[in-house]
């Protein structure tokens, strides 16, 4: 046995070690991939944790709309297999954009909640189910105990759950600065399309912040919008070129 | 006569004139024997529907009503107004007319239903008494003698009754006013002896000593449950809706009520959905009887799965939507389907969660916004008619400089549903502002013809 893999197979008894420690021992984390290098690459285990929580939220207006916000998790969701639960206390979702997301309207359950408490409620008996592919909620507020629950269900079922941060008035948008034991959480706001050489709006384009990741560090992504199966890509420009090659570099080194 | 109908009603016929009179004044007039047995049972039957539809303790208030206890089952139907609208609409639809009253008491709800002029009303809690003070002395459901005596002394309201003292009442009347006085204000209770449907399964169990606590009851559903899940395997049932009964030692009945979308036999889950519920109970002084009853029942056939060699098998929900219906209502879950029309507010509608696929879905030429108002909300906008993209709007207060858009595509009214809408049409614009929001505006008109709108600009959706 050389050097190398023996100090990889002790890194590997360390890793089971602290998920020993941390209380899911069992089960093997797997996740969710973009399919988009740049992102995957940011994200420990190399794509959106399953069995965890995530939060999002809409940056300037969208932290209202959530119009950004939640196309980005219809995506998420989209790629996901088995039904997908979305509970929201005011329903303006238009069922027709989150199937051009690639998100079937015969996958999509939604429950139409009276009060933040009981979207928590449901939110928490989704996710603890297990049978579903994605459980999305939309609340104002989520306290520390209440993600943590949130993230206990999830853990314990294996269940993708995501809570899109919706607010009443810009000026609660702070409460996004409150700690929560989500795993990821992110920003999404819409940039400017790129203007075409005919008339009429182009691709429409993302600023996507990855504000906290757990082991992981924060970034930001300019991507284009969700295509019709749910997947982000990056913006070709980007994609090609000597920025991509450096970035690959700057992985391979750290 | 006993009773009369609406159309003679107009004629100045009132129930209680002497048939002979009345023939004499109309002699046309189409006379039916009483049938108070056939009512009796027709009002059973009705008292069986209404289990069925809205809550599981219903009894029979002869000879012309029913009585419910809808505590904890309005927030079924969308709360008690809703509920009362829905249950006269659909007496209403068989020809019935009815009135319905949300009380705290079954004396109250019984004397405002049939002396107060409102077809439908809801007395708040803790206002019984003014509700009441006017009402006449027969809405007591006191027998005609007294109701004659009370009149020879002047006695003609609730509110003028309820103020004399008690004793020369009771001496002379006996003891029946002061209880029916004390049943219309909650101040002793009654009892509601629900009527039950025709040979439910259904298991019982009666406590030597009255029990209450939460643990307890629970205890006692998970010794229930599995007795009632042996007689439906038996039929070859499965529940759809389980109603548990829980008599107190004050004769007072409380009951949950929990319906699942398909036919279900699974001990665990029933007991789970029961369970749930089981804070909403108020053991008072005590429990001595429970009575678990499969108030709806479907045939359950055990069903063949795919081999996971040709599919994979997708995981049933069921469950978690029997959960969360008991707790937010079933109307509160549902999908969207597509409805073939190109008004974008028209063209989804709510199906139930578990409801069959449909096959049709939504065009896909043109994006569509991820959030629709509920109402297209009036922008000012300038736009170069006739057909042209908005240069700029302003939305709720903030001034937006359009630059680029998509458009128009052109929506018309549906004039095979509504005569206004043969000439309507609106013209939708996709825009994006210089900050790259974007928004779904629409013009109501072509632009053109006066007719066809009001040339004023709406926005309708927000895209991602």
């Amino acid at each position: 046995m050389t050097a190398e893999t023996h100090k990889k197979l002790g890194l590997e008894t360390l890793r089971a070690a602290i998920s020993r420690l941390e209380g899911h021992s069992d089960r093997r984390r797997t996740v969710l991939p973009f399919g988009v290098r740049e992102i995957d690459g940011r994200l420990p285990g190399g794509g959106l944790a399953l069995g965890a929580l995530h939060e999002v939220a809409g940056g300037g207006n969208d932290a209202l709309h959530s119009a950004a916000a939640g196309q980005f998790c219809a995506g998420i969701a989209a790629r996901t297999r088995g039904k997908v639960l979305w509970i929201v206390t005011r329903q303006d979702v238009f069922a027709p954009s989150l199937k051009q997301v690639g998100l079937s309207a015969r996958r999509t359950i939604f429950v139409e909640a009276s009060s933040d408490v009981d979207v928590l409620a449901c939110f928490e008996e989704g996710l603890r189910h297990g049978g579903l592919g994605a459980v999305v909620a939309e609340v104002a507020r989520l306290s520390m105990t209440a993600s943590r629950r949130l993230q206990l269900a999830a853990e314990t079922s294996g269940s993708l759950g995501i809570a899109i941060r919706r607010w009443q008035r810009q000026t609660d948008a702070a409460d996004f600065g409150q700690p929560t034991a989500s795993v990821t959480r992110w920003r999404v706001s819409v940039l400017p399309s790129v203007p075409l050489p005919v008339p009429g709006v182009g691709r429409p384009r993302w600023l996507l912040e990855l504000i906290r990741a757990r082991a992981g560090e924060c970034a930001d992504f300019e991507v284009e919008a969700c295509d019709g199966k749910g997947r982000l890509s990056l913006p070709a420009a980007l994609a090609d070129g000597s920025d991509q090659e450096a970035a690959g570099q700057r992985r391979a080194s750290a | 006569m006993l009773s009369v109908d609406l159309a003679a009603r107009k004629l100045g016929l009132r129930p209680g004139i002497p048939v002979a009179k009345a023939q004499a004044l109309y002699p046309d007039l189409v006379l039916l024997d009483a049938d108070p047995d056939g009512d009796r049972l027709g009002l059973e039957k009705l008292a069986l529907w209404f289990q069925h539809r809205i809550a599981p303790i219903v009894a029979v208030d002869a000879p012309d009503g029913l009585v419910l206890d809808t505590t904890g089952a309005d927030h079924l139907h969308g709360g008690e107004l809703p509920m009362l609208k829905d249950m006269v609409h659909r007496m209403a639809g068989t020809a019935f007319r009815a009135k319905a009253v949300v009380a705290d008491t079954w004396g109250a709800a019984h004397a405002i239903a049939r002396y107060s002029r409102a077809p439908i009303a809801v007395v708040p809690s803790g206002g019984t008494a003014s509700a009441l003070a006017d009402l006449p002395v027969e809405a007591l459901r006191l027998p005609s003698t007294i109701i004659e005596g009370l009149a020879t002394l002047g006695v003609s309201r609730i509110g003028q009754l309820a103020a004399m003292p008690r004793a020369p009442l009771a001496l002379r009347f006996g003891p029946d006013v002061a209880r029916r006085l004390d049943q219309a204000f909650g101040r002793i209770g009654e009892a509601i002896v629900p009527v039950r449907p025709v040979d439910p399964v259904e298991v019982s169990r009666n406590f030597a000593e009255p029990i209450g606590a939460a643990e307890t009851i629970a205890r006692y559903i998970g010794k229930l449950v599995p007795l009632l899940c042996q007689g439906l395997d038996e039929r070859g049932q499965g529940v759809r809706r389980l109603d548990l009964l829980v008599h107190r030692v004050d004769s007072h009945t409380e009951a949950i009520r929990v319906a699942t979308a398909m036919p279900v036999r699974d001990v665990k889950r029933l007991t789970r959905l029961l369970c749930e519920k089981i804070e909403t109970i108020d053991p008072g002084f005590g429990i001595e009887r429970m009575v678990l009853i499969a108030s709806l029942a479907e045939p359950m056939d055990r069903r063949q799965t795919v081999s996971s060699l040709i599919a994979e098998e997708e995981a049933d929900v069921s469950d978690l939507i029997d959960t969360l219906a008991n707790r937010v209502g079933t109307q509160a879950l549902y999908r969207f389907a597509p409805v073939e029309s190109d008004l974008p507010e028209r063209s989804f509608c709510r199906v139930p969660a578990l409801a069959p696929e449909e096959t049709k879905d939504w065009p896909e030429h043109w994006p569509r916004p991820t959030r629709l108002l509920a109402r297209p909300e009036p922008v000012q906008a300038m736009a170069e008619l006739p057909d042209q993209p908005p240069l700029f709007f302003i939305w709720r207060g903030v001034r937006r400089k359009v630059k680029c858009a998509d458009g128009p595509e052109r929506v018309f009214g549906e004039w095979w549903k509504n005569d206004a809408e043969l000439t309507i049409a609106r013209d939708y614009f996709r825009v994006e502002d210089t900050s790259g929001e974007r928004f779904w505006l629409y013009r109501a008109g072509d632009g053109e013809h006066g007719e066809t709108g009001s040339q004023g600009w709406f926005l309708h959706g927000i895209f991602g």
